[in-house]
């Protein structure tokens, strides 16, 4: 096997001018930072379609009120696993794709410090997701807790199949912690000679920060996890009120990881979206510093906002305020990264190419999401939202809108360089636009019926929410079937198109600019000089 | 800077150390929870020792309402509830309650209580001075019993607290054995 550790940098010199090896066990054994980030984005995006392809079974069953399609289990297991599989199948391992085909090529760096471990936390992943989704064809059906898995749901009334839930979601943890991990590693030891800190590309910054909060929490997920397997195969009593233990504590064990995981979600967005807007402008991005320290900011504080999923478990007052204040403070530093992209593009000469296209709705419809969040916080009001259909908009936008459109808006932009051809532009902005149209049909009108007391969760509703569920399940379709033509326009660049050249961006800055489309298969070698 | 193996073997294991630390953290959460609740008295749990009574002073200018809900573990064959569902007491006056449990079965189980305070606040100010909830209950098969309960609410429970819902939810511990249920009355 080739290796490119840095050990052997200067010793088998003549190893690394030599392209990608044959075969399938190419992709097996590889070690190679583009042909992994490769892999975690094909396989996120085939997550991405089999998690979308529950979400349409969910709202072709939500089309009319009644029970039409599914049975209620199916549909909770349906529910759940849609969850799950966006979550840790779509949007985590897109974004350490992206991590792994971009900041070695950022910072000047000739692969990942630990290529070995990156090959591994990849080939780990396949094998989660297949045990998790095989789950739903076993006698018993699969998950069926919700994504959040509350006990007793999880422990009590679960299905037998909880077991290989548990250890497929061990297994993604140990899969993000060694992502997490190579990043923090590569990033402190690897930069090229003369990168200061503060002249870090923000995508660098942004995943850097993210990356000590993924090991700061998932292996709190993995202990809620092995908790939930012993309360219900081996005994303990951790969330079991017969045996001294709380099941509301599970909500805290739980949430001191989730909210920290969602921000694990929209960081590296922040990182693509600052990269993408100054180019774009033409014009260098507003406030540099203050978008690392705002990224900072928002990290420490996803620590001390957790219990804002329980404002309805019965907290003391002055809990509830505590949270609702905090939750609301993250607000500023957020507003500071809106504002400083606004006026990176005040008076900018722009042009609204695919990758700006989804950067400016990431901008408006994050925002939108944003705004629904800050609705939610506000403890009294929470008490109406909780557990409505208003609580899956708000994050459908921060998710769907935010994030998904976030990688979307980095696959256009980096396609040039990962390819080597250009994406066809007209097809780049079918894709958009039939995207962002479809996103607000499917997910807007869930606001109102979530404000008209539509409970989340549900396989049937009320007679009077029939016409506003036909609204958004018309989106949904049509949102699913949008992201085909993405699939499509991926394929038609792998096979050829305009010749990007090496900055097909006019004014994008960047060291992963500097170097031929496609990027050889190693870039780097030795350390580019900074100017 | 040309980086070396030996400065990313450190870093590494700083990080998997941090992992590991992580993951025993989510653990110790579990103590921390308890001892949290416990000194801020905030979940609502009540002590699971007898309190005593002595040089309480009885609020008579006061009137406290206090509800009973029982509740049985979903798939338990016993029926449980209070004698009567609601009374009033002043603060500090010693109360008697009795509770009615019925093993429906043709077999031996043993139940343990759990109780919990609504508002979580007021638990702090509920004592008793006797409680089924402190022991486990074997009930034979095809009988019933009369369950006691002796308690006070304290006098210094706070102003904004006028009604208090105490609830027991009865668990079927006959296949965890005594184990686990000491466990959880030793907390």
């Amino acid at each position: 096997m080739s290796t490119t550790t840095h050990d052997t940098i200067d010793t088998a010199h003549d190893e690394h001018h030599h392209g990608a090896p044959k075969g399938l066990m190419r992709w097996v054994l590889t070690t190679n930072h583009k042909d992994i980030g490769s892999l975690y984005l094909w396989f996120s995006f085939i997550m991405f379609l089999t998690g979308g392809a529950m979400a349409m079974v969910i709202r072709a069953e939500l089309f009319q009120p009644g029970l039409q399609l599914v049975e209620p289990n199916f549909f909770n297991q349906m529910t759940t696993v849609h969850g799950l599989v966006m979550v840790f199948g779509a949007v985590m391992p897109a974004f350490t794709g992206l991590a792994n085909w971009l900041i070695p090529m950022m910072i000047g760096a000739p692969d990942m410090a630990l290529p070995r471990m990156n090959n591994w936390s990849f080939w780990i992943l396949p094998f989660a997701f297949t045990m998790l989704l095989g789950s739903l064809f076993m006698e018993g059906g699969g998950p069926n807790f919700g994504w959040t898995f509350y006990a007793p749901l999880s422990t009590t009334y679960s299905p037998d199949s909880t077991a290989l839930f548990v250890f497929a979601i061990h297994i993604m943890g140990i899969s993000s912690i060694m992502g997490a991990i190579n990043v923090v590693v590569t990033i402190v030891n690897m930069r090229a000679p003369g990168m200061p800190w503060m002249k870090l590309p923000l995508f660098v910054w942004t995943w850097l920060i993210t990356a000590f909060l993924l090991i700061a929490v998932m292996p709190v997920l993995a202990g809620a996890v092995t908790m939930v397997l012993t309360d219900k195969f081996f005994g303990t009593s951790f969330f079991d009120a017969a045996g001294g233990g709380d099941p509301v504590m599970f909500q805290h064990i739980f949430w001191f990881f989730g909210h920290p995981e969602v921000y694990i979600m929209i960081l590296p967005s922040f990182g693509i979206i600052s990269a993408i807007v100054p180019t774009f402008s033409r014009k260098p991005l507003f406030g540099y510093s203050s978008m690392v320290y705002a990224t900072a900011s928002i990290a420490i504080l996803s620590f001390l906002v957790w219990a804002h999923h329980m404002f309805t478990t019965g907290m003391p007052v002055f809990a509830e305020l505590f949270f609702m204040y905090c939750t609301m403070l993250i607000a500023v530093p957020t507003g500071v990264k809106v504002f400083n992209w606004v006026a990176t593009m005040w008076r900018g000469s722009m042009t609204f190419e695919t990758p700006m296209l989804f950067a400016v709705a990431f901008i408006i419809l994050f925002t939108i999401g944003g705004f629904s969040g800050l609705m939610l916080a506000i403890t009294p009001a929470d008490f109406q939202y909780h557990d409505t259909y208003f609580v899956v908009a708000h994050f459908h936008y921060v998710l769907v809108t935010g994030a998904i459109f976030s990688i979307m808006a980095a696959a256009y932009y980096w396609l040039p360089k990962w390819t080597g051809n250009m994406y066809s532009e007209t097809l780049g902005r079918w894709h958009f636009w039939c995207s962002v149209i479809s996103v607000n049909v499917l997910f807007f009108p869930m606001h109102f019926l979530g404000l008209a007391g539509m409970p989340r969760r549900i396989p049937d509703y009320a007679i009077q929410f029939a016409d506003v569920n036909q609204i958004v399940s018309i989106g949904g379709f049509a949102f699913g079937l949008s992201q085909l033509i993405f699939l499509a326009v991926v394929l038609k660049c792998i096979k050829g198109g305009k010749p990007a050249g090496d900055n097909p961006w006019q004014a994008a800055d960047g060291l992963e600019w500097s170097i031929p489309s496609p990027a050889p298969y190693h870039s780097f070698t030795t350390p580019p000089e900074i100017k | 800077m040309n980086p070396t193996p030996k400065s990313n073997r450190k870093l590494l294991t700083m990080l998997i150390l941090g992992s590991i630390g992580m993951f025993g953290f989510g653990f110790a959460l579990v103590p921390l929870y308890d001892v949290l609740c416990d000194t801020l008295g905030i979940n609502g749990k009540t002590q699971n020792t007898a309190s005593s009574y002595d040089a309480v002073v009885v609020d008579k200018n006061r009137t406290v309402t206090i509800e009973f809900v029982t509740q049985v573990q979903s798939d338990m064959p016993w029926e449980f509830s209070p004698k009567v569902n609601q009374i009033s007491v002043h603060p500090g006056e010693l109360t008697h309650a009795k509770f009615l449990v019925k093993n429906l079965s043709a077999k031996n189980i043993i139940g343990q209580a759990i109780p919990s305070v609504s508002p979580g606040q007021g638990a702090a100010y509920f004592n008793k001075t006797e409680c089924f909830c402190f022991n486990q209950q074997p009930l034979a098969a095809d009988t019933s019993a009369e369950l006691p309960l002796i308690f006070y609410v304290n006098p210094d429970l706070p102003a904004s607290i006028n009604t208090l819902t105490l609830s027991y939810t009865l668990y079927d511990i006959t296949d965890k054995q005594a184990v686990s249920a000491k466990q959880g009355a030793a907390r």
